[in-house]
């Protein structure tokens, strides 16, 4: 598979690490009422989509920048890529 | 006697060639394949089937062949499996035959054919059912030793394989007609092109057939074609390469065979694994002649059609001198006219169609509407016998069932082909991998013109794709005539047993005992009759199981389904996918600052992941490891002893927001840390277990610097980067990994600080009062190398560690050993690490194990009530939180035994068993201090126990004891010594 690199160009998967599913990015508020539960589906409940996937992939020979990936998980299609910390950060914002 | 080689062909008759077949010798030339030589010298007889060890021959001209299968080379070299048919000769050649016992020509396992009708489709699962224990004992060893297809040398394989990275605007598969055409086009466009073939010569059928394009010969249209497109820069040509498999994203496998075709390889590649990224890619694969299934349609001398005109027409080379054919379409009654313009003799023309008009040659006998229903002949067929009840005397028996596009590469995506009513074949779904396109024979265009038409277009529109300007051009005018065929596929009136697939040995009978049996989807018939498998992968044989199977079930070929294609398209060898990461070369070997002064002072070396460490040291006149190890250890306690600790994973740290993050990351607190001080640190992963733990210094107020346990490096730094970036983006905070860039060493022992202040340059002042424990700063040494000192003691001595640029760490420890001469200084490795590290209950990989949380380590104060931090939340949960597993120390009641680690304690009185179950020891050393075997370990309310008697059971190693529970500090429990 290649990887089109945000700041990289296209890069080969092999370069990359796997983590697995883009909602690791949305960590839970600590201090909530219901962190326990909420940390618990963080962590454990999983979507494992046959299609359409945002994951998140480390550039760990390369720039050491995490990215999303949405990744079509039955034809291998990549569908967009963004710099996480960019995911993350907008995220944060909405939040606001 | 006939001639077996007649005039013309593509080989070159000045350079002859001697081989040897089961140690015969033999001449071809160069230009043959060892298929065609063995055509060429006459020999029809090449081996035995897999199953039913009957007599086979060559049966096609290409990587398709299931028969004729080689041992190529001897010794180590020795490769099984080789196809004859793609094998280019070459001097000195060794060919040995496959799969008899004894004589090739008197193979002992031909009773096997005897015995077929208890041979059939699911035989081994039905006869080796019971008794059950023979199966171990006598069924297998049995089935082992007549079973599989060649031998393997069992020695390590001498060649040199390597691998390579390929990119261009379009790849073309395959350099017959269309594929030379497409590529010629792209190429004239401006497109970085790369063309590969599976042959030695590039001009696929062409070099069959005795077709005209341009005016001109076939073979010196493709030869004039071939040459320029080797003359463009933009063109890369290479022969002798498969692309064996389609991936995701424009990339191919391909395997180069570099020096096969040669007697040594002369220190070169054997061959060349090579990933190819492309744009676009054009599959000009061509098509696979299929057979009919008849009676004994196995014998030697029974050959594909277009396979007879190849040894004819290419290499000159006659494989009989009485032809008979047999065919349902056109195609196949080109072989006799070929045959017949050759001088050769053609009895008979057998063609299913009953309103076939086409005149046979002279001399030949058409038979139109009728079937071959039975061959005779022991080791090579001599008699055909028609269902009209008629009989054709011939040594050679020319077949074509039609043609199959090589569509395999289409599949690898998980294309599924689409059945063609016009060819009676399947062609490529429209659903191709990623900038695929397909042209030619293996579209299903299957006459010369249309294939050259089609790789036209192909060319024009793939440049234009790619964002070249094209002028439309005409295709070559070709000479051909139109392909015309009606579908058929077996003879059903064939009493004999008809072969589906040569390979397997699996015949019409058994796929209708698949049938009966209930094995009907494609995928349960290939694998119940193994149909397909091996090394063909029925490239020959799927589309007759198929059409066998339709005809059981009352379904059309397309509603019965196909197979679809994996990669490989042809084997490649292990070797090959290896490349050069091989023996030591598997991975890198990571060497720490003080190897070579290690290795010339008897170090022995442990591997831990990547790195090589000092185990130990050995001193003339010690016995074993243990020797050296209490001498260690024993050192470090009473004087001074430098360990390599440069493998412990560094991480700088440096941002406003640097304190912060460590807050994160961390279960304790490091933003309140002062500048030039250390502090232990645990982290937790996300689900509460504890993932590793170090010391992290502030060296400046914006600036800190992490360690990691050796083993855990990675994993943290990655970890870091994760949290830094996606969970924590607003900090402000960078990392980068630093543990290649510092060597250090730690400096143990009461006479650690007195060695230190002797290399520091004056004044320096290393007292208590000046540099108290877990303090760090800058230092000078060695007369103005600025180093790191960090006053940290893994060993519970009074030590430091100290830290200088990689470049400095050889000379920073020869130095610490001339100085430290006069303070009996010693180099100690690894194991007395861990014996001081466990004298001392210091955790390490064996108790952070991925299986505890803080609680358990006895470092549940870590945890901060303040902050939040990774693994806070979850670290909450029971199991972990309110766990009444303990570290604790054990010693053996019986002083002289040895503790194993692994072993599991249970009350004493309690039988072992999973509910008395109270914890394990995860460390075990011999203390030379104490003079007994000490460990670590994981008992129940191990704190609160200390005294008590358990037994640490070990079954495993028989091993079991009793050992009294004490403090996990054996060595100076107060600290005192690390603070003196």
């Amino acid at each position: 598979m290649i990887i089109e690199h945000p700041l990289l160009g296209p890069r080969d998967a092999s370069e990359f690490t796997y983590l697995g599913d883009a909602s690791m990015i949305e960590r839970p508020d600590p201090d909530a009422p219901d962190a326990a539960d909420a940390f618990y589906d963080y962590l454990h409940i999983r979507d494992n989509p046959a299609g359409e996937h945002r994951e998140l992939w480390f550039h760990e020979q390369g720039d050491r920048s995490w990215l999303v990936v949405t990744r079509n998980t039955l034809t291998h299609q990549i569908l967009n890529v963004e710099l996480a910390r960019d995911v993350a950060l907008k995220a944060r914002r909405a939040k606001k | 006697m006939k001639a077996h080689r007649i005039s013309g062909g593509l080989i070159d008759r000045t350079k002859p060639l001697t081989f040897s077949f089961n140690h015969e010798r033999y001449q071809g030339f160069e230009g043959d394949t060892l298929a065609s030589a063995l055509v060429a010298n006459g020999i029809k007889l090449v081996g035995r089937s897999f199953k039913y060890h009957r007599p086979r021959g060559i049966f096609s001209a290409g990587s398709e062949e299931p028969n004729a299968l080689f041992q190529i080379g001897h010794e180590a070299h020795q490769e099984p499996n080789c196809r004859g048919t793609v094998t280019e000769l070459y001097d000195g050649l060794e060919a040995t035959s496959q799969n008899h016992l004894g004589f090739l020509s008197h193979d002992l396992l031909a009773v096997n054919d005897l015995l077929s009708p208890f041979l059939s489709a699911g035989f081994y699962y039905k006869t080796f059912m019971w008794p059950k224990s023979f199966w171990e004992k006598l069924y297998e060893p049995v089935i082992r030793s007549a079973a599989g297809l060649g031998a393997l040398s069992k020695r390590p394989d001498p060649d040199v394989y390597d691998k390579g990275y390929l990119h261009c605007d379009l790849l073309v598969i395959g350099a017959g007609p269309a594929g030379l055409w497409a590529a010629l086009n792209a190429a004239r466009a401006g497109a970085r092109v790369i063309i590969a073939d599976e042959d030695f010569l590039s001009g696929g059928r062409l070099n069959s057939e005795r077709f005209e394009v341009d005016g001109m010969p076939g073979t010196a249209w493709a030869s004039k074609i071939a040459e320029e497109l080797q003359a463009q820069d933009n063109v890369r040509f290479m022969t002798r390469t498969t692309v064996f498999g389609s991936y995701d994203h424009g990339i191919y496998g391909a395997l180069e065979r570099k020096t096969d075709h040669l007697l040594e390889s002369n220190g070169k590649p054997r061959q060349v694994l090579w990933r190819i990224y492309s744009k676009r890619s054009l599959l000009c694969s061509g098509a696979i002649e299929r057979p009919i299934a008849f009676g004994n349609n196995d014998r030697p001398g029974i050959m594909l059609a277009g396979a007879a005109r190849t040894y004819l027409t290419r290499y000159a080379a006659v494989p009989g001198q009485s032809v008979a054919v047999f065919t349902n379409n056109d195609d196949g009654w080109q072989t006799a006219f070929d045959f017949a313009e050759a001088g050769i003799e053609v009895k008979a023309v057998i063609d299913t169609r009953s309103d076939c008009r086409k005149i046979a040659p002279e001399g030949a006998m058409p038979f139109y509407g009728d079937q071959v229903i039975d061959t005779k002949g022991r080791k090579g067929v001599n008699l055909a016998l028609l269902k009209s009840g008629a009989g054709v005397e011939c040594d050679f028996l020319a077949v074509s069932g039609g043609w199959n596009p090589a569509l395999h590469l289409t599949c690898h995506q998980r294309g599924k082909p689409q059945w063609n009513e016009a060819i009676n074949a399947f062609i490529p779904s429209p659903d191709l991998p990623k900038g695929m396109s397909v042209a030619g024979a293996a579209n299903g265009s299957l006459t010369l013109s249309a294939a050259l038409e089609e790789a036209n277009k192909e060319a024009h529109a793939i440049s234009e794709d790619l964002g070249f300007k094209t002028k439309s051009s005409p295709a070559p005018t070709a000479s051909d005539e139109a392909y015309e065929g009606a579908p058929f596929w077996y003879v059903a009136d064939s009493k004999s047993r008809a072969f589906v697939d040569l390979q397997n040995d699996v015949t019409s009978k058994d796929i209708a005992l698949a049938h009966q049996e209930g094995f009907r989807s494609v995928e349960h018939l290939k694998r119940y009759t193994t149909m397909g498998m091996a090394t063909d992968q029925g490239k020959t044989s799927n589309i007759l199981g198929l059409a066998i199977s339709a005809h059981y079930t009352g379904k059309t070929i397309p509603e019965t389904g196909t197979t679809i294609f994996r990669p490989p398209y042809t084997p490649v060898p292990i070797g090959a996918f290896a490349g050069r990461s091989r023996g030591k070369d598997f991975r890198p070997t990571r060497l720490t600052p003080s190897h070579q002064w290690a290795s010339k002072n008897g170090a022995s070396f442990v591997e831990t992941g990547l790195w090589l460490r000092a185990e130990w040291y050995v001193k003339p006149g010690e016995k074993g490891w243990r020797d050296s190890v209490d001498r260690e250890a024993k050192a470090v306690r009473e004087g001074v002893g430098i360990c390599d600790v440069t493998t412990l994973g560094k991480i700088d740290i440096q941002g406003r927001d640097a304190g912060t993050f460590l807050d994160k990351v961390y279960t304790n607190t490091f933003s309140t840390l002062a500048v030039g001080k250390v502090r232990y640190g645990l982290m937790l992963r996300e689900d509460g277990l504890a993932m590793d733990d170090g010391t992290t210094a502030r060296l400046g107020e914006t600036h800190f610097v992490m360690t990691t346990t050796t083993a855990n490096a990675v994993l943290v730094y990655r970890h870091l980067e994760f949290c830094r970036q996606c969970l924590f983006p607003d900090l402000d905070v960078h990392l980068i990994s630093t543990t290649e860039e510092w060597a250090q060493f730690a400096v143990a022992g009461p006479k650690s600080r007195a060695l230190l202040e002797k290399i520091a340059d004056n004044p320096a002042d290393l007292s208590n009062g000046a540099f108290p424990f877990m303090a760090c700063g800058e230092i000078a040494i060695c007369g103005g190398l600025k180093a790191r000192l960090f006053r940290i003691s893994f060993s519970g001595e009074l030590a430091y560690e100290i830290a200088v640029p990689r470049r400095y760490g050889h000379a920073l420890f020869e130095r610490l050993i001339k100085d430290g001469k006069a303070f009996g200084v010693v180099p100690y490795g690894t194991e007395a690490l861990n014996v001081l590290r466990i004298e001392k209950g210091h955790a390490t990989a064996n108790e952070i194990c991925g299986q505890v949380g803080a609680q358990a380590l006895g470092l549940g104060k870590m945890l901060s009530s303040k902050k939040d931090f990774i693994g806070k939340t979850l670290g909450k949960r029971p199991g972990i939180a309110e766990t009444d597993l303990r570290l604790a120390g054990f010693r053996p009641l019986d002083r002289n035994r040895i503790l194993t680690a692994g072993a599991h304690f249970i009350s004493n009185g309690q039988t072992a068993s999973l509910e008395n179950d109270e914890g394990w020891m995860t460390s075990v050393a011999y203390s030379p201090g104490l003079g007994y075997s000490i460990g670590l370990g994981f008992i129940k309310n191990g704190d609160k126990r200390i005294g008590e008697i358990v037994t640490a059971f070990d079954a495993v190693r028989d091993n079991s004891m009793d050992v009294e529970i004490v403090s996990p500090h054996f060595v100076d429990p107060e600290g005192e010594r690390l603070r003196g």
